[in-house]
Order: C-alpha cells, then sequence, then structure tokens
C-alpha cells in the first residue's frame, strides 16, 4: 500500500467515517507485526507488540490532527511498545560498527583494490534467489545491534524519511544518515558472501558435468 | 594511476548511501560520478548496495500474523469509537476540553 492510499484511510477514520477500519486494521497490523518481528524474531511477542501498538493508537486517535503524520506517529508507538518488552539482548551486544570493517575484502598489495563482489546483477530474474536472500536478509537484520537495526528498520523497510526517523528514534538526522549507510553495508555483506557462496555452488555444478 | 583509483575508492566509500538516496551535494556527486565512470570495481560495490537497499524495500517477512481475533478487533474499535466521541464532546463544549 502506497503513503498516499494509507493517508487516506486515516484522514476517513479522523473524520469518523469508520468504513476503513478493518483496511486500515490489517494494513498496520501486518506492517508492525513484520517491524517487531525483526526486532525480537519472536512471534508471539510480535503478535502482542501489533495489538498493543493499534490499540493505543486508537486509544489517542482524537489526538492526531494530520493524516500525514499517520506512519511516523504509529511506528513511533511500535519502537517503545518493543522498547518495553525486549528481553535483554538475545542477539546482538550494543557495539559499532565501523566503516573499515564493513569495506570488502581486497586482493592484491593495497596499491589498488580488487573488490570480492558477487553477481548481483541478475537478481531480478531469480524468484527462488530472492527468497533465500529474504531469509539472509532476516537473520542478518537480528543480528545488527539495536541502534543500527532500528534504523534500517525504519528507512529501508518502512520507508520512513530521514527526518521522521531521526524523530521516532530521538536522534539528529546526520546520526540517522551514519547509522543507515554502516548498516546496510553490514547486510550488503552478508547478502554477497550467501550470493557468493550460491555462485561457488554453480561453478562447482558446471565444473561436474 | 592504480595508487590514485585506490584512495578515491575509500574516499567515496562512505558516501555511497547518501548517493543512492540523492542526497549529495553537487559537488561531491559530480567526484563520486567521475570515479564511477573509471573505476569498474566500485560500480560493482555500488550495485551490491542497491541491491541491498531494493532487496529491504521489498523485504517481505516469511511470517505473517495470524489472523485477527474477534476480542482483539472488537478491542480496537471500542478504543476507536471512544476517542471519536471524546473528540466530538470536546468540539461541543467548545474546544476548551472539560
Ligand atoms: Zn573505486
Amino acid at each position: 500500500m502506497d503513503r498516499q492510499h494509507e493517508i487516506e484511510l486515516a484522514r476517513r477514520l479522523i473524520a469518523g467515517d469508520m468504513q476503513p477500519f478493518e483496511e486500515f486494521v490489517e494494513h498496520f497490523r501486518a506492517s508492525i507485526f513484520q517491524y517487531s518481528y525483526l526486532t525480537c524474531r519472536q512471534r508471539e511477542d510480535a503478535e502482542d507488540i501489533a495489538q498493543e501498538t493499534l490499540l493505543k493508537a486508537f486509544e489517542s486517535f482524537d489526538q492526531l490532527r494530520e493524516p500525514e503524520r499517520i506512519r511516523p506517529w504509529i511506528f513511533r508507538i511500535a519502537k517503545n511498545a518493543c522498547l518495553m518488552r525486549r528481553r535483554k539482548s538475545i542477539f546482538a551486544p550494543e557495539r559499532e560498527l565501523s566503516l573499515d570493517e564493513l569495506m570488502p575484502e581486497r586482493n592484491g598489495d593495497g596499491a589498488h583494490m580488487q573488490l570480492q563482489i558477487a553477481d548481483w546483477s541478475n537478481l531480478p530474474d531469480a524468484p527462488l534467489l530472492r527468497k533465500e536472500l529474504g531469509e539472509v536478509l532476516a537473520d542478518a537484520v537480528a543480528e545488527l545491534p539495536d541502534k543500527y537495526r532500528s534504523v534500517i528498520l525504519l528507512r529501508d523497510m518502512q520507508e520512513l524519511s530521514t527526518a521522521e526517523t531521526a524523530e521516532i528514534l530521538e536522534i539528529g538526522e546526520d546520526t540517522v544518515k551514519t547509522r543507515l549507510h554502516r548498516a546496510r553495508l553490514a547486510l550488503r555483506r552478508k547478502l554477497d558472501e550467501k550470493l557468493r557462496s550460491e555462485g561457488t555452488a554453480n561453478a562447482a555444478e558446471d565444473g561436474k558435468n | 594511476m592504480a595508487q590514485k583509483a585506490d584512495a578515491n575508492c575509500a574516499e567515496i566509500f562512505e558516501m555511497l548511501s547518501r548517493y543512492l538516496d540523492l542526497d549529495l551535494p553537487p559537488q561531491a556527486c559530480r567526484m563520486l560520478e567521475e570515479h564511477l565512470a573509471g573505476c569498474s570495481p566500485c560500480v560493482a560495490f555500488v550495485a551490491s548496495l542497491r541491491g541491498t537497499v531494493e532487496l529491504c524495500r521489498h523485504f517481505k517477512a516469511s511470517e505473517m500474523p495470524g489472523p485477527l481475533r474477534d476480542d482483539a478487533r472488537r478491542q480496537l474499535l471500542d478504543a476507536y469509537t471512544k476517542a471519536l466521541a471524546a473528540k466530538t464532546a470536546r468540539a461541543r463544549s467548545g474546544g476548551s476540553g472539560f
């Protein structure tokens, strides 16, 4: 669902038109579930967080004046709900990701960068591979330190703007950009490893025939 | 020549997300594109980063929430109608609240 349609649903609900209620609930329930599932990796928790978030949102629905703000408004509530019931770091310890460690591996003597990168060009035509990459991606997101994960979830997965993300997380826009870049680089590395292992597998098979 | 390419690779490395998000100042953008024109490893790297962002945007969890239970739906609908009623009551009393 695009942002415009979502805003239209919110506008109607604010005006007291109950007809889009179901669509609104189903839509945001799925988005919040995805967001919280990638944070906690527990189905039941993710479902509870989705319900809790929608309930809080509806309880204070009379305070929402600008329907344009519906997505950041909802995700601010979702973020807090996730924080509240977070089990103490099951996955990633809090740490910094440095640019150096995210640089691609190089071959050679350092005089010229020879990057080890998979071929990403035929991704669009490979649905099965995309599905597998989706699983790699979900695991990689879960493994990110919290402060990077929260940024990539809001910016790239929920497609909120830099300003909206900064507001929700109560950090500066430059910090959002820095963390986003590092999170993307970390995910890129995991995905690239997967693609390279696929590539090797294919090459090995070709060799046999 | 090789050394120059290496220095530039590291330099553009930290700007790549802002490049993809169309958030670079024109001058930095021009510099980056000039570098890309002569550096195929960086072109491949940018493609992989763009692919990563694209996978994130189109990510669909294999897990989806189960169907919304009736009591949960009723709870949400109650909260919504109460909020609407509160808003209407406020509007009637001239927006001052109580
Ligand atoms: Zn380069």
